[in-house]
């Protein structure tokens, strides 16, 4: 079975040894092997585009979106509650920020994204929480009327306007970008270089100094924010423990009903910011439909992500990576072959490591067969690329799916009193 | 309970979400700064001859994508992918009859069969996932919704016949094409032949649920997966058939299209389907004839609503919230009623138990609770 990372430690290490110092210097060794492999791969190929800072920068865009979307997803499953609806929700919050942000100003618009997302959610919560209706059935029904509420929306109040029309409004004021003088044009310099090891730090450096969005900042704010929240407070650990046994909070004490409802507010006003990130800082303004099921994206990142905020960060960031990379360039892509062949045998030699030989040999079998699809083709559709996260998801889900732990009262309804 | 009383529980749940979603978009059309009344009035205007052959085309394929939807929920299987399957289907189908492997009528039915088994193995992906590895089927058809979609994309643009700037499959041949019937004049269209196919579909599923040993394992497991399995029903055994049944039944859904007016996979290809097939065996709470009007309601409206560009300046997409607030209010309101009865049951029970005297014992109290 899975062992929890407070059970990773050896027995004679002392227990006073700071946990959080440890992970870090263990994500940071991690970090520094994917720099060095990217940059190995990046040379054998000759293909710059891989993590050129214009590809990361790129990156960067489309994965604030489904991050926002999946920690908005975590919120409302660590309390209990399934949202499938955040695609709904996300709609919303493209409508919102497009709305408030013409009237208003980008400022205001984020947190009418926020607002219209909250929306959603609190419907969520009014049928699931508080009526207790099976959570999937209200999503789906959340989804269709985001949907439709925003393309009504749209059509009522953008035709006419400059700019506007019955499906769209561009030309919004975009959240305040930041540029590092000096940074930022020595950083590009030195990735157009193309060394080893050098240039890819370089663009990930420039890709992070050159015009970056304050929304950017503060997405990836919230991500901290909340795994604080959910859990290094008094309020998060009772939020969770309604996601656990309800029945037990609720014998401590706990307004489970009030936690459940917070919670799903919060996350439908996160994915709700999710689509503001769409609408201002991703493209040139609303469109309608413009979410193209990254609600859905951010619900394979939060599962891949096993419910918890560094998996998410990390699931996203690949989505969005994966989401970004086909429209740059065609032939990266098969380059990513390579990446992810050797992504695999990683993988593959720590499964086995660890004595899980089984799981070891699949791995490196998909491996192989990535490097023997990389060695004997030259290009890969561009379409395939776009499967990447669900058939990641699928894979993940399939293969350790007796990692993944999800809140054990995850998907229940529950009833007031029930505690008995 | 009586019989009756329930009955009229089941009626009144429909009844109360159709109102409320009257009201809740009549204020969303005053706040959007329209008139309620007039976009009413558009909606109820009787249907032009046209329209209602639109109407029954439409149902028909609303009450397939339903059905495919309710077979998994009556056993608790949530289903979501019936978009993906049925894309799947009507691709795969519109190619291999498109070639024209067989000669007419039997091309017809070659058709058919591709899309039921194409249908049933896209779902029987995340059934086995699901039993074999124990993967939600939410989460695996909600990913196989879309890799079907990029799939399906892929190979049309690879492999499909350019037309202007759209692709598309081979055009199927004169033979294989399934005429209708035109109930009105010519120019009001046709009603498709293969509406029948759904007609058939809602007979069958109301046998096999109803009358057979299946049916009733299915059922009881939707009910109670431990009474199920403690009376011998093998519950992962259920899970595949059922996810290769509801895929079946979802590769159907374009097919009166298809073979009634597309005649080929491309720009004529009707998406979304899938969705408003689970909103529509929601509310019809999974049982073919509620569903039947369930198809037509979203059908009606749908077409209605096609109505509002041309006659106001409300937007059509209003229709959207009001069928996703119909379903909400009707899952609110059944679950409502569901407690308020739970309650009156337990209520009624408790006062017969307390009229008897006390030293009865526990065996009489049996008997009471079944005449409650």
């Amino acid at each position: 079975m899975s062992q929890t990372a407070t059970s990773t430690g050896t027995p004679g290490a002392a227990p006073q040894e700071p946990r959080a110092a440890r992970f870090s210097y263990f994500w940071l060794l991690l970090a520094l092997g994917a720099i060095v492999t990217v940059s190995a791969v990046r040379l054998i190929t000759g293909q710059d585009q891989l993590d050129s800072s214009g590809s990361l920068r790129a990156a960067i865009l489309a994965t604030c979106p489904i991050l926002m979307a999946a920690i908005g997803g975590m919120w409302s499953e660590r309390a209990g509650v399934v949202n499938i609806g955040l695609e709904g929700q996300m709609i919303l919050g493209t409508w919102g920020a497009a709305y408030f942000t013409y009237y208003y100003g980008p400022w205001v618009g984020i947190l009418g994204a926020a607002l219209m997302g909250a929306v959603g959610g609190a419907l969520h919560a009014l049928a699931t929480v508080t009526f207790g209706v099976d959570h999937i059935v209200s999503g789906v029904a959340v989804n269709i009327i985001g949907l439709g509420a925003a393309a009504f929306l749209a059509e009522a109040y953008f035709t006419g306007l400059p700019g506007g029309g019955p499906r769209q409004l561009s030309g919004l004021d975009r959240p305040l970008s930041i540029t590092v003088p000096g940074l930022a044009d020595g950083a590009e310099s030195l990735s157009d270089k193309g060394w080893f090891f050098v240039s890819d730090v370089a663009s990930l450096v420039s890709a992070l100094s050159t015009n970056l969005s304050i929304l950017t900042v503060l997405v990836f704010a919230l991500v901290g924010v909340s795994g604080w929240v959910l859990w290094r407070t008094s309020f998060g650990l009772r939020l969770r423990s309604c996601g656990e046994n309800p029945q037990a909070s609720e014998s401590l004490g706990v307004n489970v009903i009030l936690y459940k409802w917070i919670a799903v507010v919060v996350s439908g006003a996160l994915a709700g910011v999710g689509g503001g990130f769409l609408a201002l800082v991703a493209s040139s303004g609303f469109v309608t439909g413009q979410t193209g099921g990254r609600g859905y994206i951010g619900l394979a990142a939060m599962i891949f992500g096993n419910w918890r905020p560094g998996g998410i960060l990390a699931g996203s960031l690949m989505f969005g990576y994966t989401d970004s990379l086909p429209l740059r360039s065609a032939d990266t892509i098969h380059a990513l072959l390579l990446l992810v062949a050797i992504g695999l045998f990683a993988l593959a030699i720590w499964r086995f490591t660890r004595k899980q030989t089984r799981q070891a040999i699949v791995f490196g079998v998909i491996g192989l067969l990535f490097l023997v699809w990389f060695l004997t083709t030259d290009q890969v559709p561009r379409e395939f690329t776009g499967m990447t996260p669900y058939i990641a998801t699928l894979l993940v889900l399939a293969f350790s799916a007796q990692r993944l732990r999800m809140p054990k009262a995850d998907g229940q309804v529950y009833r007031k009193g029930s505690a008995g | 309970m009586t019989p009756l009383r329930k009955a009229v529980g089941s009626l009144v749940a429909p009844l109360v979400a159709v109102v409320a979603a009257m009201l809740i978009t009549s204020v969303v059309v005053a706040l959007s700064g329209s008139s309620p009344m007039e976009f009413w009035q558009i909606i109820f205007e009787p249907p032009a001859d046209r329209v209602y052959v639109n109407i029954v085309n439409q149902s028909s394929m609303i009450f397939l994508s339903a059905l495919a939807a309710a077979i998994g929920f009556r056993m608790n299987l949530f289903n979501i992918g019936v978009e993906g399957q049925y894309q799947m289907a009507s691709y795969v189908s519109a190619v291999v009859v498109g070639a024209a492997f067989v000669p007419g009528p039997l091309n017809v039915v070659l058709g058919l069969v591709v899309a039921v088994v194409t249908g049933a193995l896209w779902a029987g992906i995340a059934g086995v996932l699901k039993v074999t590895r124990g993967v939600s089927e939410v989460i695996s058809t909600i990913m196989l919704n879309a890799i079907a979609g990029t799939l399906v994309g892929y190979f049309m643009s690879t492999y499909g016949i350019r037309t202007g700037n759209a692709r598309q499959t081979a055009t199927i041949p004169e033979s294989s094409r399934v005429p209708g019937f035109t109930p009105f004049l010519e120019r009001d269209g046709a009603i498709w032949s293969l509406v029948l196919i759904a007609v058939l579909a809602g007979i069958a599923f109301s046998f096999v649920l109803n009358r057979t040993r299946f049916g009733f394992d299915l059922r009881a497991t939707g009910m109670s997966e431990t009474a199920a399995v403690a009376s011998g029903v093998k519950v992962s055994r259920m899970i595949v058939i059922s996810m290769l049944i509801s895929g079946g039944i979802a590769g159907l859904i374009w097919m009166p299209a298809f073979f009634g007016s597309a005649y080929s996979y491309g720009t004529a290809y009707q998406a979304g389907l899938g969705f408003t097939g689970i909103a529509v065996a929601l509310l019809g709470r999974n049982r073919p004839l509620g569903i039947m009007f369930g198809a037509l309601l979203f059908a009606f409206l749908n077409e209605q609503s096609n109505r509002l560009t041309l006659n106001s300046d409300i937007s059509q997409n209003v229709v959207l919230i009001t069928q996703g607030v119909i379903v909400l209010a009707v899952v609110v309101a059944y679950e409502v009623v569901r407690r308020r009865q739970a309650a009156a049951e337990q209520r009624a029970v408790t006062q017969k138990l307390q009229a008897e005297p006390r030293g009865s014992g526990t065996g009489p109290s049996d008997t009471t609770e079944v005449k409650a």
